[in-house]
């Protein structure tokens, strides 16, 4: 069992969904990302996805975007991604981190290399962006030698015909892009998601985490109710944008700030997991 | 010879099922755009074997684009290289200007065919744009181009003729607000709008089956050649010189002569200030590295992290940091010399032909012939070069006057 089957298995006997908060590494500056990325269990993430910052994320937003780039001017590398993993693991042993990104700088890095290093730094899973079934034997099976769960997208365009073949080898959980569109977009349309979300679980056991344009604590509340897991992401990065000073520096508010809004999102759930059991 | 040793000895039976030339090329795109990009190579697949659809788009390549592109001996430029003998394809002879309406013309139809109804495009130096809002005015589709905001600044001709034409021209700021950037915007918008939309891109890249079909709507420009120097020269050219940003035109003229060996080939890249100034260059196969954007792997300009560089040439329509897949495999597989000249080269090469030719050629055909100038005084006179004069000029005398520091 990884990290991430250990988590879901506890939030399902806890009666309540999980909240996944994703940052970009490196976003403003190493030391305030790594800061940013310790005190985000505490707020009240149950798992972290973690950005592998690229110089053209053609899937994401602007929000996400504007992270990666803030992230890269400031010297952030893949080496780096690494050692702030492996440095928060020296405090934090439970809580997952899933690596998610493009495909290049893994290439780059090496695709062996990249795999053993994240699996020793601590990483549990990986979400490639632009790395479809189709193009994934050089990656994915190497991953399920060191024990990473490869985590799929599956969107409103994967029809029936394309399912299987999405949630074949998938590990971990299923991210359900509740979209058809970028990061940060447009709102979920919360009786469509549950359509989807049903249609994906006719054939699969694995757990679902719904994402792409959740904001509010309603929305959390919403989509918890129809999976296991609520992806927040360009919510969360667009705060630490809003908290920088002219020069693109963490403030004295970017923390506060950003630890507040995972706190006010994770409430709902929350609140769930204390009312008592009937 | 069997069948299997032909299968084996030939340079033209690319991409294989999955889309990829040997290490390169491929479909790495998000999941919301894959179930699309399947739809895409069906409908293309099925369009290719229809009679009808070749048909109609031979008879819009007569009849709208002005095709054949005339062959046509460049006398003068002969005599001052004093070597081989020299043509130009004139496919800046074409409707718009250059060869990009061959492959606008041929992804419009497939557009109607699938029932789509609204066009969207990428465009650094404005040719492919132009080309695209020209089509979809044809058709009476509404057009949305993405150029960057820098591109737009420094080609504003096109802007405004896009404009004439009908279609809205999104600035891109993003990034560096170049052509990669645009292409980037381009792909948010087919993932948010799959259901009616088609993106017409401009060049071999991109996922499978652009590379592939974008290559087979240009490889008239090849054909047309191979004709046109069998009825003038009674034999096959020995030399092909054309410029590579994305690579299209090239492919173009080369894929109709990949499997004749004595034909020698040579895609001349854009060397910028020189390959030895970091980021300095546009050349992703000379000065590059393998790895994956926009759907393809291929060479790209990158750094050790795998980041993209903007690269940079006096060229708008060669400022591209990757380069089609099928250029890639046939580099690494030998078939076909890459080659850079520099800023400085291309702009000797465009006054020469200008003042020798009568020809004012674009700014990335200029590269072409800059790589002429240094193999053409070697060749004897009568080995036969062609070399793609892919667009016309017009579009660059601002640039070129800004460089030559001349006056309006």
């Amino acid at each position: 069992m990884t990290r991430i089957d250990q988590t879901f298995a506890k939030l399902k006997a806890e009666g309540r969904g999980g909240l996944v908060t994703f940052i970009t590494a490196g976003d403003p500056d190493y030391d305030t990302s790594l800061s940013l990325l310790k005190g985000l269990p505490g707020a009240g993430a149950d798992i972290v996805e973690l950005g592998m910052p690229f110089s053209d994320p053609m899937a994401d937003g602007p929000a996400i975007q504007a992270s990666s780039l803030r992230a890269l001017k400031a010297g952030q590398t893949m080496k780096k991604t690494l050692a702030m993993v492996r440095d928060f693991r020296t405090e934090n042993t439970s809580t997952p981190i899933v690596l998610m990104g493009y495909y290049n700088p893994i290439y780059v890095y090496g695709v062996d290399r990249f795999v053993t290093d994240a699996s020793e730094a601590g990483v549990d899973g990986l979400i490639i962006v632009d790395m479809p079934p189709e193009e994934d034997e050089e990656l994915r099976p190497v991953t399920a030698e060191r024990a990473l769960n490869f985590i799929r997208l599956a969107t409103p365009t994967t029809d029936e015909r394309r399912l299987p073949a999405v949630l074949a080898n998938t590990s971990g959980f299923v991210y359900y892009v509740s979209i058809a569109g970028i990061t940060g977009t447009a709102a979920p349309d919360v009786s469509s998601v549950g359509a989807h979300v049903a249609r994906i679980k006719a054939h699969t056991d694995l757990p679902i985490a719904i994402g792409f344009g959740v904001k509010t604590p309603e929305q959390v509340r919403d989509l918890a109710a129809l999976a296991e897991g609520v992806v927040v992401g360009s919510a969360l990065v667009a705060t630490i944008g809003s908290t920088l000073d002219e020069n693109e520096r963490a403030t004295a508010e970017t923390k506060p700030k950003l630890l507040g809004l995972v706190e006010y999102l994770s409430e709902p759930l929350r609140r769930r997991a204390e009312a008592p059991a009937i | 010879m069997s069948t299997m040793t032909d299968a084996l000895n030939t340079y033209r039976s690319g991409p294989d099922d999955h889309g990829h030339f040997g290490l390169f090329g491929g479909r790495y795109v998000a999941e919301t755009l894959m179930p699309l990009i399947l739809d895409l190579e069906q409908a293309y697949n099925e369009a290719k074997s229809d009679p009808a659809f070749q048909a109609e788009l031979d008879s819009l390549n007569t009849h709208y684009s002005g095709r054949p592109s005339p062959l046509y001996f460049a006398e003068r430029l002969t005599e001052h290289f004093a070597g081989a003998k020299i043509y130009f394809k004139r496919d800046e002879l074409n409707h718009t200007g250059s060869h990009k309406i061959n492959n606008c013309l041929g992804q419009i139809q497939l557009a109607k065919r699938m029932g789509k109804t609204r066009i969207i495009a990428e465009t650094g130096a404005g040719q492919h744009g132009v080309a695209v809002a020209t089509v979809a005015a044809r058709f009476g589709l509404p057009c949305e181009i993405y150029m960057g905001a820098t591109d737009i600044e420094r080609q504003k001709p096109n802007v405004f003729r896009m404009r004439l034409l009908g279609a809205k021209v999104n600035p891109v700021t993003s990034g560096s607000g170049t052509l990669k950037d645009a292409m980037n915007d381009a792909l948010r918008d087919w993932v948010a709008n799959v259901h009616d939309t088609f993106y017409i891109i401009g060049t071999v890249a991109g996922p499978h089956p652009y590379p592939a079909m974008v290559r087979d709507f240009q490889s008239v420009i090849g054909k047309e050649t191979r004709e046109q120097m069998m009825e003038r020269e009674g034999r096959l050219p020995d030399t092909l010189v054309a410029c590579i940003g994305g690579g299209s035109n090239a492919m173009g003229l080369f894929h109709a002569f990949l499997d004749d060996r004595s034909v020698k080939i040579y895609g001349v890249e854009a060397g910028g200030h020189g390959l030895d100034v970091p980021n300095g260059h546009a050349a992703s196969m000379t000065g590059g590295e393998p790895g994956v954007l926009h759907g393809n792997r291929t060479y790209l300009l990158q750094d050790d992290d795998g980041q993209i560089l903007e690269g940079h040439s006096i060229s708008a329509g060669l400022d591209y940091p990757g380069v089609g897949p099928e250029h890639s495999w046939l580099k690494d597989s030998g078939r076909v010399t890459y080659v850079a000249v520099t800023d400085k080269e291309a702009l000797a090469a465009f006054q020469l032909c200008t003042k020798l030719e009568g020809i004012i050629p674009a700014l990335e055909p200029s590269h072409a012939l800059a790589h002429v100038q240094k193999i053409a005084p070697q060749l004897s006179k009568d080995n036969l070069l062609v070399m793609n004069m892919c667009g016309r000029g017009d579009k660059d005398i601002f640039a070129v006057a800004e460089h030559l520091s001349m006056e309006m």
